[in-house]
């Protein structure tokens, strides 16, 4: 029961650490590139649009879809490793 | 064939292809009903969480804001996609291995408490009700447009499809229908948006078109600008709110999409875990095909309006000229034209042209048919049109004189886009009524069929209110939807998040933290929406949409301090906790 236990623990950390580093950039790209720092970013033009106003209106968007696929495919390979899958 | 015909001809046969899956995927069990036996494959149900989630908001108003407000429009675009995000990973895959029935189902066992039930089952029911209220108000505009029928007729149509198979079909029913709900109303914003991209830049992608540059040789955006600034409007890509509130609201609307209940429950279909989260990315790519379509729809079509209303000079058109669009539109009451400077020209320009929504008088100016609607109260502005927003998207095709087909399909797509919506969230207060508080609270002792009995009779009378709301619209339908989102980011969410990620987390602590989010959020929305409240008196400038963010953080920042100095959970609810972060052994959606 302690193995199975320590290993749970041990898959949860790795867990909360994907899900820290794709939130990270969740954040970056759609409270910074797309809020923050987006008149700083709108100095630059970016296939005819302000990088700034891009960010906020499309790009951001597929950055999302993006983290979400990307952690659908880290989570199937950490729930292989543990041996948690269904 | 006239545009009457053909609408009739795309809204029927939608309707017929509803009615029939309807028939094919009736419920037979409480199970089937809530979760359709929690075995609809992911993509499957990624469609039908876009159909539920994009509602006559997204299809028919959000690009006609962001046509109104430019970059500020931002807030919506990123705050009802970044959401999908915060539900894959923090919520989801979680909730799918809890494996039950509902959002307060989960709130109820994991804080071994029915006050926390019932808390979660108030703000369920009343997120749910404000917007289905919305969504019947999408229809009505519809039917009074495009099938010349009364808008109370269009509203007990739309009720009686609903009707048909929400409380027949259950969440089963639901789920199939919205997949060709899904199809229809991707089609109908696609076609007409890549006809227009077409038309202004040559570009297939709208998305790539609104970066083009036009035959004058500037680009799309610039060309934007430069007539917003000529009219007296702040620059197109340039913001007019604070970045605090932009903030604050993005972070609402982001926390408050992944607290709804209606989306949630969605993920209580699949079957395993993992088909959570891949459904959640389904879900997304569905929405963000229509999503990044939305700001050049907007770009597009605020040049076009621009431009037939003033005409190429930008000094006004005559209005015996104006193309029939308008005037139908001005019949619908969404446009209102005075001729405030006498010249019998239509001039649009910034500032309001009316005190508030345009009041029409009898009849038109000298009782001449060609003439203008009498309006009786214009206000001092120069500029002397008024434009409802959100007829931009379904005037689009018109405006830039786009086949009659491409206009029925727009109809269609509108109502698919509400009908789904509505679905999902009738579906979701009769669970409330008939599992949350029937079954686990009232009266256990019920039996399975009992309780379905309930879910459908729940049904009726929510379909019922719903349709009162959709014939009698409360004037303030925008100010409660803010309170929607308010409530989803200020109660449910936090109190999900701390249930799956904090074993620590307790009754007392999660309790007290979804009060104080719900009073405080509701207290400022309330104060400033309904009592008067000047925007000056904002707290640190965050307006009242924006302000479940601070509900949020007061939660969390309540909860975990009850919870420190109360005692810890029972074992057995550390041990439910522990078993929800593992994804082996979800099986299907039990209710014990």
């Amino acid at each position: 029961m302690s193995s199975n236990n320590s290993s749970a623990q041990a898959y949860w950390k790795e867990n909360l650490r994907i899900i820290m580093t794709y939130l990270a950039i969740w954040f970056v790209v759609s409270y910074g590139c797309g809020i923050l720092f987006v008149d700083a970013l709108d100095q630059i033009q970016f296939f005819g649009f302000p990088l700034g106003f891009w960010f906020a209106q499309q790009g951001s968007i597929y950055v999302f879809l993006g983290l979400i696929w990307a952690y659908v495919f880290s989570m199937n390979k950490l729930d292989e490793k543990y041996d948690v899958h269904e | 064939m006239s545009l009457d015909l053909l609408t009739y001809l795309f809204i029927g046969g939608s309707f017929a292809l509803y009615i029939g899956i309807a028939i094919w995927a009736r419920a037979g069990s409480t199970k089937e009903f809530y979760v359709a036996g929690g075995g609809v494959p992911p993509v499957a149900n990624g469609m039908a969480t876009a159909a539920d989630w994009m509602s006559a908001a997204s299809f028919i108003s959000l690009a006609g804001i962001v046509s109104f407000i430019g970059r500020d429009g931002t807030a919506y675009l990123m705050g009802w996609t970044g959401g999908y995000v915060l539900l894959a990973m923090l919520l989801a895959p979680y909730l799918r291995k809890f494996g039950k029935f509902t959002v307060p189902d989960f709130i109820g066992d994991r804080y071994y408490s029915n006050t926390a039930r019932t808390i979660a089952v108030i703000c369920t029911i009343v997120i749910s009700f404000t917007y289905v209220a919305g969504q019947m108000r999408g229809v009505g505009i519809v039917f009074s447009r495009y099938l010349h029928v009364e808008i109370e007729m269009g509203v007990v149509i739309g009720m009686a499809i609903v009707f048909f198979y929400a409380v027949l079909g259950g969440m089963k029913g639901i789920t199939y229908t919205q997949v060709a709900q899904y199809c229809v109303l991707i089609l109908a914003f696609m076609v007409p948006a890549i006809f227009l991209s077409m038309q202004v830049t040559g570009h297939f992608l709208p998305q790539t078109g609104l970066g083009a540059t036009l035959e004058s040789g500037k680009s799309v955006l610039t060309t934007l600008n430069e007539l917003s600034v000529e009219l007296g409007f702040a620059e197109y890509t340039a913001g007019k709110k604070t970045t605090i509130d932009i903030f604050f609201l993005t972070a609402a609307l982001m926390c408050g999409t992944a607290g709804l209940p209606h989306v949630i429950v969605r993920f209580f279909t699949v079957p395993r875990v993992k088909d959570a989260r891949i459904s959640a990315g389904w879900a997304l790519l569905f929405i963000a095909i229509l999503y990044t379509t939305v700001p050049a729809v907007a770009g597009f079509g605020r040049v076009n309006l621009i431009q037939t209303i003033n005409g190429p000079d930008n000094a006004g058109t005559e209005y015996a000229e104006m193309p029939s669009w308008f005037k139908n539109w001005e019949n619908s009451g969404l446009i209102a034209w005075a001729d405030k400077n006498g010249d019998g020209k239509v001039k649009y320009e910034a500032g309001a042209a009316f005190d508030g929504k345009p009041a029409f008088g009898e009849g038109r100016v000298n009782g001449d048919e060609s003439m203008q609607r009498i309006t009786t109260n214009a206000s001092d502005s120069v500029n002397e049109v008024y434009v409802d927003r959100d007829i931009m998207v379904l005037a689009n095709p018109e405006i830039a004189q786009l086949p009659d087909w491409v206009i029925a399909l727009v109809a269609a797509g509108a109502v698919a886009a509400a009908l789904s919506t509505a679905a999902g969230l009738l579906l979701v207060i009769s669970t409330s009524i008939s599992h949350d508080l029937m079954k686990k609270t009232i009266n256990p002792n019920i039996t399975d069929k009992q309780e379905l009995m309930y879910a459908r009779l729940a049904a009726i009378v929510a379909i019922l209110i719903a349709g009162y709301f959709g014939i009698n619209p409360p004037g303030f339908v925008a100010q409660v939807v803010a309170l929607a989102f308010g409530l989803a980011a200020s109660s449910v969410f936090p109190a999900i998040i701390l249930g799956i990620f904090s074993t620590r987390m307790n009754t007392q602590g999660a309790v007290a933290g979804m009060l104080v989010g719900l009073v405080s959020t509701m207290a400022y929305i309330i104060y400033f929406k309904f009592m008067g409240g000047s925007s000056d008196q904002w707290f640190l400038g965050i307006s009242p949409e924006g302000f479940g963010t601070v509900g949020m953080i007061l939660n969390l920042i309540v909860a975990t301090v009850i919870s420190r100095v109360t005692p810890p959970p029972p074992e057995e609810i550390q041990h439910i906790v522990e078993d929800i972060r593992i994804p082996r052994g979800a099986g299907a959606a039990q209710s014990h």
